[in-house]
């Protein structure tokens, strides 16, 4: 049995400093965001500039120099990229050869097709790696790891050879029932790296030690095919920042929250992607906990998408079976983010039965909504939260010189208002009702698919439109309260300053609880938490608290799915693992099945290295706070909640930090804009967080 | 009208929402693969007055879009002339006789009575395949069947909870009469669960805007599907399209059986005549009327996939009841091949028939088989008897934007293939190939996707194999010039002896001992558009990809 990751970290020595000068930057699609941290001086700098595409690294660089931060004395960088992200999704991937089992090359692009689409029989699928450089080899293994026929290794040369001469940057090397036995992918592994020009070598085992051929080569290829890229660019990255005078580490976000030094984030790429959703689902973790309010549904909403969370008691829920699109899964454990929808950029329409529709029709970010002044006619999200007041009318101006209100009030009344026989205003209110309620009942899917009622928790509302709809979503599910951070337009990038260090351990057992030796799975435990330590105390980062999570995934005996059960410690006894598993299936589907046996799966334990605690009241400048509620209120204006109703304005950044603010209010900030719904109470706790007790409502 | 539109909009996505939970639930918490994994289950929501579909969650098994309508109806039937004892709060009936608005045995209904201030306001139903429901061959697939009783255990609608109780008594008939059955419990509590989360988010509804407003919502949005789906229709110019399909034999008889169709397009509305089709065949291939209906249903549902699911979408759809033929089967006719092929080839019959008149919008036939193979036999290593099915994809047809998917699920599922590994682990069986069916794709300007080549060892113990299969005998037809793709092939090695089964895709209790093989090759797409019009760079490109050898890329593509 192998533990994940099995990869053994580069050779270093400790040398912890002092992490008290931390910088978090976050590469987005649109905006590279920088959060700097300085505890000594007690301050915080924040940047956003336009993310450089073709590379990424000046955009980082331009951060940082935007911030006025001297490299020199900077403690820490961590550092959120979207590099591999986008490449998978973009298919702009390197070339990469797989070897594989005789029978089996075609398993990448076979799948377990279903369709992309449940309905509709049209639709296309693009392997990871082309046909042409997927090669086979002899070798082959039972399912239960014996061999039945032994590594051809003059094959596995030739065939090694063939794909460097095709110009392959990169190699898989997947056997099926690797996970059982690893000996032929090992043993292919060292051939390879006699003559393999660089460390780019993917042996299917070693991210996943899963059976389902699929879904393992398809980790395995991405993990491949995007590692040199990866390699690159933190290579330059941190070539540039010690050019500059930068003397530390830098470290990189992983998907599963944690972050990983630079040196050894290629070797497991794969973890990467997904990066910057889950930072800033810890951000929320980490405010949430802070903030007494552990339990959340976070809610983060931006032009072109929106993404939904699930954290309970302060941790987020985690997965190991992410798709990030169709037949894609990349099968290692990452913060369990889903997409729900379009963002603000969502398109709303007359359907043929005359329905108002939102969605799932994106404008983008080109044209993007009308109100970008890029060209753009369709009716969107955004364009009704302009006309209704909901977001400062005069930003229109600052944000494009071309529209003006009165264009989007035209297409509102004539492409929805006259077949709804509605105004303009009206039948922007609409599109938001609508809009909001497909929202909430997509974050209620989440919620429901990981066993939660929404109800029990509270809305973090993030991302530069989360904050706008929030409110009518938590009323739509029944949730009390919303919590607004402080700079919900950079959570992601404040994720990579919270982030902890982190490693998560799964191991197969695959055994009825009648047959199972407590002690093995004892034993497992101390080895995946030994390991876990082991791999911290390698990383150059001053550590608060090194804690454990131990948990099960089990199943009735005969079934397929898993259910997650969390434990209190590495000792659980028998009779207590089938009545929590018990109580937590009635709990997740009220059924009780006394007749049906339990059997356990998979044995899982998160290291995690928490850092110093951050002071999260110095993301918005202390000294820019007023004294007085009146003093933050830069104006009133028409904003429409069930009609126009005249609002006061506030400046987020005047808020006294106790500030109590009835609704109807709007905040406004740098970043987003906060809607308090009338009857609404929002209080400023002592971290800076807006938080909004519901009312009965509007 | 009073109800305003985005009221109605809230009360749909409402309605909707409630059913997806139903089915989340459903599938979550069941215990059969066939539904936990393959989604072979579906819920919905059904009018209290004739069981008209007001709602179905849309991850449901495709195959089940209308049918549930169908038994929902014949159900208030039967109370209403007390063939069924009327229910009371808490009753769920469960029922699966194919002739009473079903596919096939092993698809079991459950139906419950939802109640506001004591009257039935509608009914919550779903449907879900259990693995095995009795009957000759473990499974239900038995190629060979001659009358329904021989595919197992037929139940009129009964309740099987009362006041909210399991009765006892009937579930142990039921077990008595189903192979494992000590895990069924698992599958009868998430089957029912799922209609009580059902019960649940609907009232939360119903409180909420009022059970005046969600009633003439109902009757609204029903309305304008209707006229959605009409004016979809109307693309469609007037006149007579025509289409015939095969199914390869039923199993028994080794002959083909016909699906004659002609679709009349008038004023928005489309009537179906099967007229010329086959009669009803001694083996199970087919198809009772509620499964007919339901797949015509689906395949407007692919070719229209924005009209939402209810009964209103199917108003403009007349099909004339197919008396006297293979797709009006009376009792006792075995129809165990209806949902899983015979529907198949009723929605290729649909798609060959509309293609002309919709280029953009419908492909060329897609392989359109569940490829059913079942190995039933005794695994000395563990001491233990084992079934094991393998389903398969094949080829999607090539269409006017794109050419065909490969190895696509079946046309009326939305079902995972199981990985090989997990196979190898459950079953005494080695796979020596699980790869592309190189040149099976049929050519076209945009050609069909390509099927599967697996190939099945069996390693210990002795076994016997099944086929449930179609597109043995002729391809998934081409479109538009379009060639068809390559029909569906199986080949058993005995003791080093190929042999090709009589009927091709279908055969029961062939018997295997260690070292034999079965070699299966699944339905390529067909070809969509003439294919000396494809690009010679995409047909150089699949024979450097070996697609197709360059031999035959000259015959296929000129």
């Amino acid at each position: 049995m192998s533990l994940s990751p099995s990869i053994a970290p580069a050779p270093d020595t400790p040398e912890n400093v002092e992490a008290s000068n931390v910088a978090g930057i976050d590469v987005g699609g649109t905006f590279t965001d920088l959060v700097l941290y300085d505890s000594r001086s007690r301050t915080v700098r924040l940047a956003k500039t336009p993310t450089t595409l073709d590379n990424q690294a000046y955009g980082v660089l331009k951060a940082l120099e935007l911030a006025e931060t001297d490299l020199r004395t900077l403690d820490l960088i961590v550092h959120g990229t979207t590099t591999t992200t986008n490449a998978v999704l973009e298919r702009t991937l390197c070339k990469t050869g797989m070897i594989t089992t005789e029978g089996f090359r075609d398993v990448l692009e076979l799948g377990r097709r279903t369709r992309p689409n449940p309905y509709g029989m049209k639709g296309e699928f693009k392997p990871v790696i082309p046909r042409d450089l997927r090669l086979e080899v002899p070798e082959r293994l039972y399912a239960d790891g014996t061999v039945r026929l032994a590594l051809d290794e003059a094959a596995f040369r030739d065939a090694v050879k063939r794909l460097l001469d095709e110009g392959c940057e990169a190699l898989v090397i997947h056997f099926l029932h690797s996970y059982a036995n690893p000996a032929h992918e090992q043993r292919a592994g060292e051939i390879a790296a006699e003559f393999w020009p660089n460390d780019n070598i993917t042996l299917g085992h070693s991210l996943l030690s899963e059976s389902r051929e699929f879904e393992r080569g398809v980790t395995a290829a991405i993990n491949a095919s995007v590692q040199p890229l990866l390699r690159r660019y933190v290579d330059r990255l941190a070539d540039q920042l010690s050019e500059k005078g930068y003397r530390h580490d830098v470290l990189v976000m992983n998907g599963n929250g944690g972050m990983v030094s630079a040196r050894r984030v290629a070797m497991e790429a794969a973890k990467t992607v997904m990066s910057g959703p889950a930072s800033g689902v810890m951000a929320a973790a980490y405010t949430g906990r802070r903030a007494g309010i552990p339990n959340l549904l976070t809610y983060d909403m931006g032009g072109t998408s929106t993404d939904v969370a699930l954290i309970r008691n302060a941790e987020p829920a985690v997965s190991n079976e992410i798709e990030i699109e169709y037949a894609m899964p990349i099968h290692v454990p990452m913060v369990d983010v889903r997409t729900v929808g379009a963002g603000g950029g969502s398109i709303a329409r007359i359907t043929e039965a005359g329905l108002l529709q939102v969605g799932p029709e994106s404008a983008g970010s080109t044209p993007g909504p009308i109100c970008y002044g890029r060209g753009g006619e369709d009716p969107t999200i955004s364009d009704a939260n302009l006309l209704l007041g909901r977001m400062n009318p005069e930003k229109l101006n600052s944000v494009s010189g071309t529209v003006v209100l009165a264009d989007i009030e035209a297409i509102f009344a004539e492409k929805l208002g006259q077949p709804l026989g509605l105004g303009a205003r009206e039948a922007a209110a609409a599109v938001l009702r609508i809009a909001n309620t497909r929202m909430a009942d997509a974050v209620r899917m989440v919620s429901v698919s990981l066993g939660e009622d929404p109800r029990d928790y509270a809305l973090f509302a993030f991302g530069g439109a989360g904050p706008l709809h929030a409110t009518a979503i938590a009323r739509e599910l029944g949730v009390p309260r919303v919590l607004v951070p402080s700079r919900p337009g950079i959570t992601n990038a404040l994720g990579c300053v919270v982030a902890d260090l982190r490693h998560d351990f799964v191991n197969t057992v695959n055994k009825p609880l009648a047959e199972l030796d407590i002690g093995a799975v004892h034993a497992l435990f101390d080895q995946q938490a030994a390991e876990g330590r082991a791999l911290i105390e390698k990383e150059k980062v001053e550590i608060e608290e090194l804690r454990e999570i131990y948990s099960v995934d089990m199943q009735f005996i005969g079934q397929t799915h898993l259910l997650r059960v969390p434990l209190s410690g590495p000792r659980p006894t028998l009779e207590e693992l089938q009545k929590l598993f018990e109580e937590a299936y009635f709990n997740r589907f009220r059924v009780e099945l006394p007749e049906i046996k339990a059997s356990l799966v998979n044995v899982n334990c998160s290291v995690i290295g928490r850092r110093a605690e951050i002071d999260l009241s110095l993301l918005i400048d202390p000294a820019a706070r007023k004294n007085r509620l009146e003093e933050a209120l830069t104006g009133h204006r028409q904003v429409w909640f069930n009609g126009p109703v005249e609002t006061p304005i506030y400046w987020r950044d005047h808020l006294p930090l106790a500030a109590k603010i009835q609704g109807p209010a709007i905040v406004e900030q740098m970043d987003t804009t906060i809607v308090i719904d009338p009857g609404d109470k929002a209080v400023q706790d002592a971290d800076g967080n807006i938080i909004i007790e519901l009312g009965a409502g509007a | 009208m009073t109800i305003d539109p985005i009221t109605l909009s809230v009360i749909q996505s409402g309605l909707q929402q409630v059913c997806d939970e139903m089915d989340l639930s459903f599938s979550r918490a069941a215990f059969s693969p066939v539904i936990a994994e393959a989604n072979d289950r579906s819920d919905g929501i059904y009018s209290a007055e004739d069981g008209s579909l007001i709602s179905q969650g849309a991850g449901g098994l495709p195959v089940f879009v209308g049918t549930m309508q169908y038994s929902t109806r014949t159900l208030i039937e039967m109370i209403g002339d007390g063939r069924v004892p009327a229910p009371e709060p808490g009753d769920i009936y469960i029922v699966n006789d194919p002739y009473l608005g079903g596919t096939h045995l092993m698809d079991v209904r459950f139906a419950m009575p939802f109640y506001r201030d004591g009257e039935i306001f509608c009914w919550l139903s779903n449907t879900g395949h259990w693995p095995d429901t009795g009957g000759a061959v473990p499974g239900g697939f038995s190629a060979s069947a001659t009358s329904v009783e021989q595919e197992g255990l037929r139940l009129p609608p009964v309740r099987l909870f009362k006041k909210g109780k399991l009765d006892g008594e009937i579930y142990s008939i039921i077990c008595s009469n189903i192979r494992v059955s000590e895990q069924r419990i698992g599958d009868v509590k998430a089957q029912a669960a799922a209609l009580l989360v059902g019960e649940e988010r609907l009232n939360r509804i119903l409180d909420r805007y009022g059970d005046g407003v969600v009633k003439e919502a109902i009757a609204e949005l029903r309305q304008r599907a209707a006229d959605q789906m009409r004016a979809n229709v109307r693309l469609i110019p007037d006149g007579t399209y025509t289409s015939i399909a095969y199914v390869d034999s039923d199993g028994v008889v080794n002959e083909p059986l016909e699906i004659r169709l002609a679709i009349t397009a008038q004023d928005g509305e489309l009537t179906f005549d099967f007229t010329g089709s086959s009669k009803p065949c001694m083996g199970p291939m087919n198809s009772v009327l509620a499964t007919t209906l339901s797949s015509v249903y689906l395949a407007m549902r692919h070719i229209f996939p924005d009209v939402p699911i209810s009964a209103g979408a199917f108003e403009p759809l007349k099909v004339l009841r197919p008396e006297g033929t293979f797709l009006d089967a009376q009792y006792p006719r075995p129809v165990s091949g209806c949902a899983a092929e015979v529907s198949q080839r009723i929605a290729e019959a649909v798609f060959a028939a509309l293609v002309e008149a919709l280029p953009d919008r419908v492909t060329a036939a897609p392989a359109g088989s569940s490829g059913n193979f079942a190995l039933g036999g005794f695994d000395p290593a563990h001491n233990r008897s084992f079934v094991m099915y393998q389903i398969s994809g094949g080829g999607y047809g090539g269409n006017s934007d794109h050419d065909g998917l490969s190895n696509g699920c079946s046309t009326i599922g939305i079902s995972k293939a199981p990985p090989v590994e997990i196979m190898e682990q459950q079953f005494p069986v080695l796979y020596h190939r699980y790869a592309l069916r190189e040149g099976s794709g049929g050519a076209g300007k945009h050609r069909g996707g390509f099927g599967l080549d697996y190939e099945i060892e069996l390693l210990r113990g002795h076994a016997t194999a099944s086929f449930v299969m179609d597109h043995g005998r002729f391809g998934p037809q081409g479109a538009l010039g379009g060639k068809d793709g390559k029909p569906n092939s199986v080949t058993v090695w005995q003791d080093g002896k190929a042999m090709v089964p009589e009927h091709l895709s279908k055969a029961q209790d062939i018997p295997l001992t260690p070292g034999d093989r079965v070699r299966v090759g699944t339905p390529g797409g067909g070809g969509y558009g003439d294919p000396d019009h494809r690009d010679p760079a995409l047909v150089a490109e699949d024979v450097r990809l070996g697609r197709y050898t360059s031999e035959e890329a000259k015959s296929l593509f000129g």
